[in-house]
């Protein structure tokens, strides 16, 4: 579940004096995550160092002069590279102490440069052109063709990089037509796009753009709310100029509220695969404000978590590092935030917990108490206090602490992982952990995966524990957990997950059924599991009538005559010996408790071996009359299978093998004692429905009584 | 032990009389009630609250009033009469008028010498209890407007008498008024409206307590005449009142219209401490309706009015708890038989105060009863009443006569009266055919049993059975004729039971006198055994024979009754045999009936009594073991009458208590949930 936290401010603006913008033309990222550049409308560049909230350096331009465009940091280079009036302007200075400054005076007009992380400038034309800035530099003065038409202006474009290639794209207009260019960089080429027209006279608020699974996705935010998401394909660009426009196909991905009247200043950010910032929108559940800052799920069109921020919203918004950089009112304020994968189950609260972190989340504030010491205090619920710097601080140092735990796990020992781990479980507060655990889980899954040599089964079972985990969250866990043998393990995400797939539990259940008797024993497994079983396998007949010196009778099966039956078959109860071990039991009785559905399970069902199956089944005629005979109650406080889902698992078995149970000839004693329970079930529903009636009948016979004055009746005395 | 066709049968239109006044005799313990249609009726707290005699009513003889004098009953009514009953004979031995107009209210001083009268005309007049009768004395001084209520002072000196809006204390010697005590009217609107004091004690202390008609109970100093202490109880009427006078004189109990019966106790308020005084303290609320008669014995409070049930309440501090004396009794329904059954003609015959109804049972399922009217002439109420088995007979008395009807039907009913009946036949208490319906049996105002012969043709007197001549005077309540025609038996209140050899026409034995009065008795058709159910529940056979208690009747005794059967608290009041399997006794109370099957063996003490759901849910072959000789049926409730016809049907009459309570007038209003 995506969580918005409680945000900081960056800097003070200067808005024009209608308060049409905000002051700010651009925020880029500087050497690494920490800092920042920030371009305002006019003549400077600032320097911040985001988790201090502090510039380090300005660097203006010229009285007279104007930026144009944000300036961009070459980290190949150290250098800054700005556009005034048009003109690219490179800074070669560190820290902006204005020591050297090259003007590169290029023969067309500048739209904008654009820089990804450790990647090259590139200088966007105004007339649609793509330089690399080395090449400028190398030959200021070339010519710059004309890419698009006449009356056909930029109005948006920014870079991305798929596979090692750049991309730029720029979308425009012209004549109310909105068009969108990919151009490839190295070798170049462009291909052009048309957008479909929404209703007339709307034009796209906001683009972004990101790419995921080979694919440039696009976003674009229309005035009415309406969100689109259009797939570019990064391979199968054309090489010949596009001239004509494709159409661009489009598909409806939010329909945003929008409250009365149209969106104006407003944003959408595409934060990953599947969250999106949006600015400038109403909350749904907020009235018609339109100050909020909102991240929704476009998988599940869910609205994860909302902030309402002070002041006008100027439709401004950046994002870099998990941070959303939004200018409102006077304000430039930084909002951590977090999308963690989101699971179907989470997404419909589904996942324990959910629920509690979703009403927190928005507020949450770690304190003091908390990092110092570890303690799980209460959540401080204070919503709108005023912070001091030193709390906003330490709540950027928790996430620091996430990402450190992360980056650790990518690479250190094992024991130095649990170590950390563990702290971070114990100091983190509860309703932080949901995204974190996800995080960490997967990367040590990976990990795992990738290195065969690590493997921390201590440090997985602690965050299977927490049980914001589920199966869907990470899926490869379980698997995992097989491959290394680590039974435990998959104990735990039986009882926790409550999404696995059946294949997942069908291969768990081959594992369990086919695994040694003596590799089971020196498992270690949920002690509480294993003394139910421990309990249903050595007692004996004296004790299990007594539980706190109340005897209950049996409720399941009071038919005497099958009782009487099992009697003789099984001749006495107590010499009913377990087909299984004790640990191997335990772990099939897991099984038995996973939640399924019987159309998915069956086909997986049919791939054990009839060895398997026939072990399966006499353990489950074991547990059946265990059950039955001893008149066994279901242990309080102990999880234990029910007698419906034993049943229900004996019927699954024999649908799917049935044809093969038939012509084994070892089976056919089992398939009579099975036969014999269904008869016994059969029994006893049938007794229930005679009941049934004569109840409904007693319910009848109330209503009646109603004696005249005289009448003849028949009576019977025994 | 089989099916059986049941006819029920819930149109007899009972309708018990409203309880007037009572009083009760604390050296015999017996209970006095007075009901408005004029009928006393005689319980006996000694032998389970047994009702043992009834004396009937009579058309205008309202009784206000009651009063013991020693073993001398009283009363004084509306008409203005004061009269003494003959306990024995069971009927008004005189009538004395008071020439004073009606008379409100009635008591005795403490030696049993003199008698007060309070009279509409505002005198109260004295009368000295002489042996035999009672002779006027004088008026005391006359008062404007009627005496409501008197109460003698212990030591006879004074009297209080209520009146409208005072009470007044009589110097008893002189007749002068010494005080005069005025009360309060209620409040509010009904400021206007002059108050009733209904109901007026006084203690030996010379206190006075007072109910009256604005709901107070009040306390007042009798020697000064000032009002010590007000309780408003009711927003109604405190309409009785009554002090344990028998005991220390440190409990009274008023009765309200709400129904709602109040203790005062005169105790200290708080512990350690001398300074009694009366504090409020118990209230029992049983009824529904008036409560205008109560009765304070030493361990219960006894009450009664306008809903006809007599609650006896016994007060918990009293007895011993959680055993059958602690319980609350209520006698709702008389404790003999009102319903006759001709068994082999299916006629019912439902005796009422004033008129007799024959009904005729339907013969298949559907209601082809058919009925008729009997209407009484005279202004007395029926004692008693007999069908004869055949259904050709009737026979009703009165206190004052006995008539004989001839029934025939022939497609329609024709009822005839039989003109001459013999001159003995005048007085009976109770009536019986012989089976053969040639002989009827009637118990004589001379303890003596008259048998009369009776035909077609005519009725003749036969004979008259004595025992012993002189010292046997009480009267018989129960006649039964064995089916041969050769034994009739008779029962006493004195529990004694004669039987009589009616072929030699003299005293055949004299059964064991049991402490307890019987409540029904019958010869066994086939064994010739006398069974007889007592007012303790016990149940004895005796063979008349042998003249010895049977094998069975003693193992019954040796073995003990189940508490549960000894516990309930309505006697067996009819007993019928099963002609086709002679081990089969049939009896009932109000709340079930029971076959007794000789056959099989008692219950076990510590065994189900009400055995018959068990038993129906046990395979047959288990039945066996499990049954025992008490087949209890509780299907049907407020019985007054079970029988077996001849071709084996029972017939059940049932009076349902909701029935009765429906028919009552509508009490008081009570505020009740903001209505």
């Amino acid at each position: 579940m995506a969580a918005l936290y409680e945000g900081y401010t960056l800097c003070g603006l200067v808005p024009d004096q209608n308060l049409s913008s905000s002051g700010i033309q651009g925020i880029e990222e500087e050497r690494d995550r920490d800092h920042v550049v920030v371009t305002d409308s006019t003549r400077s560049v600032t320097l911040y160092k985001v988790s201090d909230q502090k510039p380090l350096g300005s660097w203006t331009v010229k009285q007279g002069q104007k930026l144009t465009c944000p300036a961009v940091f070459n980290s190949q280079t150290n250098e800054y590279v700005a556009v005034t009036d048009n003109k690219c302007v490179i800074d070669r200075r560190e820290h902006f102490c204005l020591f050297r400054v090259l003007f590169l005076q290029v023969s067309s007009d500048v739209w904008k440069v654009h820089c990804t992380h450790g990647g090259e400038p590139v200088v966007l034309f105004q007339r649609g052109a793509v330089r690399l800035l080395d090449s400028l530099l190398a030959a200021p003065q070339q010519p710059i063709e004309e890419v698009l038409a006449q009356e056909e202006t930029i109005r948006w474009s920014t870079i991305i990089v798929a596979e090692t290639q750049q991309f730029i794209i720029i979308t425009t207009e012209q004549k109310g037509e909105h068009f969108l260019y990919l151009q490839r960089l190295n070798p170049n080429s462009v291909q052009r796009y048309r957008l479909e027209r929404e209703e007339p006279g709307l034009s796209p608020l906001s683009f972004s753009a990101i790419y995921k699974d080979k694919h440039i996705c696009l976003l674009y935010l229309y005035p009415n709310g309406h969100m689109y998401q259009s797939v570019l394909s990064v391979r199968g660009l054309g090489t010949e100029e596009g001239v004509q426009a494709l159409p661009l196909p489009r598909s409806l991905l939010l329909g945003l509220p929008v409250g009365d009247g149209q969106l104006e200043a407003a944003s959408a950010m595409a934060l990953d695969e599947a969250h999106v910032a949006v600015v400038g929108v109403p909350h749904p559940s907020a009235g018609g404000g339109k100050d909020f800052l909102c991240i929704w799920n476009t998988n599940f069109q869910t609205l994860q978590a909302g902030k309402e921020m002070a002041g006008k919203i100027y439709g401004q918004l950046w994002s870099y590092s998990n941070k959303v950089f939004i200018p409102h009112g006077k304000t430039l304020s930084i909002i951590p935030f977090e999308c963690p994968k989101s699971s179907l189950a989470s997404a419909l609260g589904k996942l324990k917990h959910t629920k509690t972190e979703e009403s927190k989340t928005p507020n949450s504030v770690p304190s003091w108490n908390n990092i110092l010491h570890g303690e799980k205090a209460q959540p401080s619920k204070t919503a709108e206090t005023r912070r001091t710097r030193t709390t906003r601080k330490s709540q950027s140092t928790t996430n620091l602490t996430t990402d450190q735990v992360l980056e650790l796990i990518k690479t250190a020992p094992v024991e130095e992982i649990q170590k950390e781990v563990e702290g971070f479980l114990t100091r983190s507060e509860f309703q932080d952990l949901q995204p974190s655990v996800g995080q960490l889980a997967l990367t040590l899954v990976s990990r795992s995966l990738a290195d065969p040599a690590f493997y921390s089964s201590s440090t997985l079972a602690q965050l299977v524990h927490t049980r914001c985990l589920c199966h869907s969250v990470c899926p490869d866990l379980v698997l995992l957990a097989l491959e290394k043998k680590d039974y435990f393990l998959c104990q735990l995400c039986l009882q926790f997950f409550p999404d696995i797939p059946e294949a997942v539990t069908c291969a768990c259940l081959k594992a369990f059924i086919s695994m040694p008797d003596v590799d089971a024993e020196k498992v270690s497994l949920e002690p509480n599991s294993v003394t139910f079983m421990e309990n249903l396998i050595t007692r004996d007949r004296a004790e299990a009538g007594l539980q706190n010196g109340f005897s209950p009778t049996s409720s399941v099966v009071n038919d005497r005559q099958t009782r009487a039956e099992d009697k003789k078959k099984a001749s006495a109860p107590s010499q009913l010996i377990c087909p299984v071990g004790l640990h191997k039991a335990v772990l099939i009785n897991e099984i038995l408790q996973t939640p399924y559905s019987d159309t998915f399970l069956l086909p997986h069902l049919k791939d054990l071996s009839s060895q398997n199956v026939m072990l399966f089944l006499q353990y489950l005629q074991f547990l059946y009359l265990k059950y039955s005979q001893d008149a066994f109650p279901q242990m309080e406080g102990f999880r234990s299978p029910s007698l419906s889902q034993i049943m229900d698992w004996v019927c699954l078995l024999l649908d799917a093998h049935f044809t093969v149970l038939v012509m084994t000839p070892e089976a056919k004693g089992l398939l009579l004692n099975l036969h014999s329970f269904v008869k016994s079930q059969v029994r006893l529903v049938s007794e229930l429905g005679k009941i049934e009636g004569s109840l409904q009948q007693l319910h009848k016979m109330k209503a009646k009584e109603s004696i005249g004055q005289y009448s003849i009746e028949i009576i019977e005395l025994f | 032990m089989g099916e059986f066709k049941v006819h029920r049968v819930r149109f007899f239109d009972y309708m018990p009389s409203a309880i007037r006044t009572m009083a009760f005799n604390s050296q015999t313990e017996r209970l006095a009630v007075a009901r408005a249609d004029g009928a006393v009726e005689i319980f006996n707290f000694n032998d389970n609250f047994f009702q043992e005699k009834v004396i009937p009513g009579q058309d205008g003889r309202a009784i206000e009033a009651l009063c013991w004098v020693g073993h001398r009953l009283f009363s004084a009514g509306l008409n203005g009469e004061i009269t003494e009953y003959d306990l024995e004979n069971l009927r008004p031995q005189y009538t004395v008028d008071a020439y004073g107009g009606p008379i409100w209210t009635i008591s005795s001083n403490s030696q049993g010498t003199q008698l007060a009268v309070g009279c509409e005309d505002g005198t109260v007049k004295i009368f000295a209890i002489l042996e035999e009768r009672i002779q006027f004395q004088r008026n005391l001084n006359r008062h404007k407007g009627r005496i409501i209520s008197l109460c003698w002072h212990p030591s006879s000196a004074q009297i209080a008498a209520g009146m409208t809006d005072m009470i007044t204390i009589y110097d008893a010697e002189t007749g002068q008024a010494t005080r005069r005590l005025l009360v309060d009217r209620a409040m509010g609107a009904s400021k206007n409206k002059e108050v009733v004091v209904w109901s007026v004690g006084y203690l030996s202390d010379h206190t006075i307590i007072s109910g009256d008609s604005a709901g107070k109970v009040q306390i007042w100093n009798g020697l000064t005449g000032t009002l010590v202490r007000t309780y408003l109880v009711t927003k109604w009427d405190v309409l009785s009142l009554i002090i344990n006078a028998s005991q220390d004189e440190s409990s009274v109990i008023a009765g309200t219209s709400e129904g709602t019966v109040i203790q005062f106790q005169f105790i200290s308020s708080t512990l350690d401490q001398h300074d009694k005084e009366w504090v409020r303290t118990r209230t029992f609320r049983n009824h529904s309706h008036d409560v205008s008669a109560l009765a304070h014995t030493d361990t219960a409070v006894v009450s009664g009015g306008m809903d006809t049930q007599l609650v006896v309440r016994p007060l918990l501090d009293k007895v011993e708890k959680n055993t059958q004396e602690s319980a609350l009794r209520k006698i709702a329904f008389p404790h003999r038989s009102l319903v006759g059954c001709a068994k082999k003609a299916g006629l019912l015959l439902f005796q009422f105060p004033d008129r007799l109804e024959l009904w005729k049972l339907g013969e298949s399922e559907g209601h082809g009863e058919q009925h008729t009217h009997t209407h009484t002439l005279g202004e007395d109420h029926i004692c008693c009443s007999a069908l004869s088995a055949c259904g050709g007979w009737l026979a009703y008395s009165t206190v004052s006569s006995v008539r004989l009807y001839r029934i025939q039907y022939n497609k329609t009913i024709s009822i005839n009266k039989v003109p001459k009946l013999p001159k003995e036949l005048r007085s009976v208490h109770q009536l019986c055919f012989s089976s053969d319906s040639s002989k009827l049996f009637a118990s004589s105002c001379q303890s003596s049993v008259i048998v009369v012969a009776v035909s077609q043709q005519e009725c003749r007197y036969l004979h008259t059975l004595k025992h012993k001549t002189g010292e046997w005077k009480a009267r018989m309540h129960l006649l039964c004729a064995s089916d041969d025609g050769k034994w009739l038996a008779t029962a006493n209140t004195d529990c004694e039971i004669h039987i009589y050899n009616l072929h030699k026409m003299k005293l055949h034995c004299m059964v064991p006198v049991y402490n307890s009065c019987p409540t029904t008795i019958a010869i066994h058709p086939v064994t010739n055994n006398l069974i007889s159910v007592h007012a303790d529940q016990q149940i004895f056979e005796f063979s008349l024979v042998q003249k010895e208690y049977t094998q069975w009747s003693r193992r019954l005794q040796t073995q003990g009754l189940l508490s549960l059967w000894l516990e309930r608290d309505t006697p067996i009041t009819h007993i019928t045999f099963n002609p086709k399997n002679p081990d089969h006794i049939i009896l009932h109370d109000t709340y079930m009936f029971c076959i007794i099957d000789q056959s099989l063996p008692f219950p076990e003490l510590n065994a189900v009594l009400w055995n018959q759901m068990t038993l129906k849910n046990l395979p047959v072959s288990q039945r066996i073991g499990q049954s025992h000789a008490f087949k209890i049926c509780k299907i049907f409730q407020h019985l007054m009458c079970v029988s077996l016809l001849e071709d084996l049907s029972l017939v059940v009459v049932e009076r349902p208590l909701l029935d009765i309570m429906s028919q009552l007038p509508a009490p008081v209003r009570q505020k009740k949930f903001a209505t």
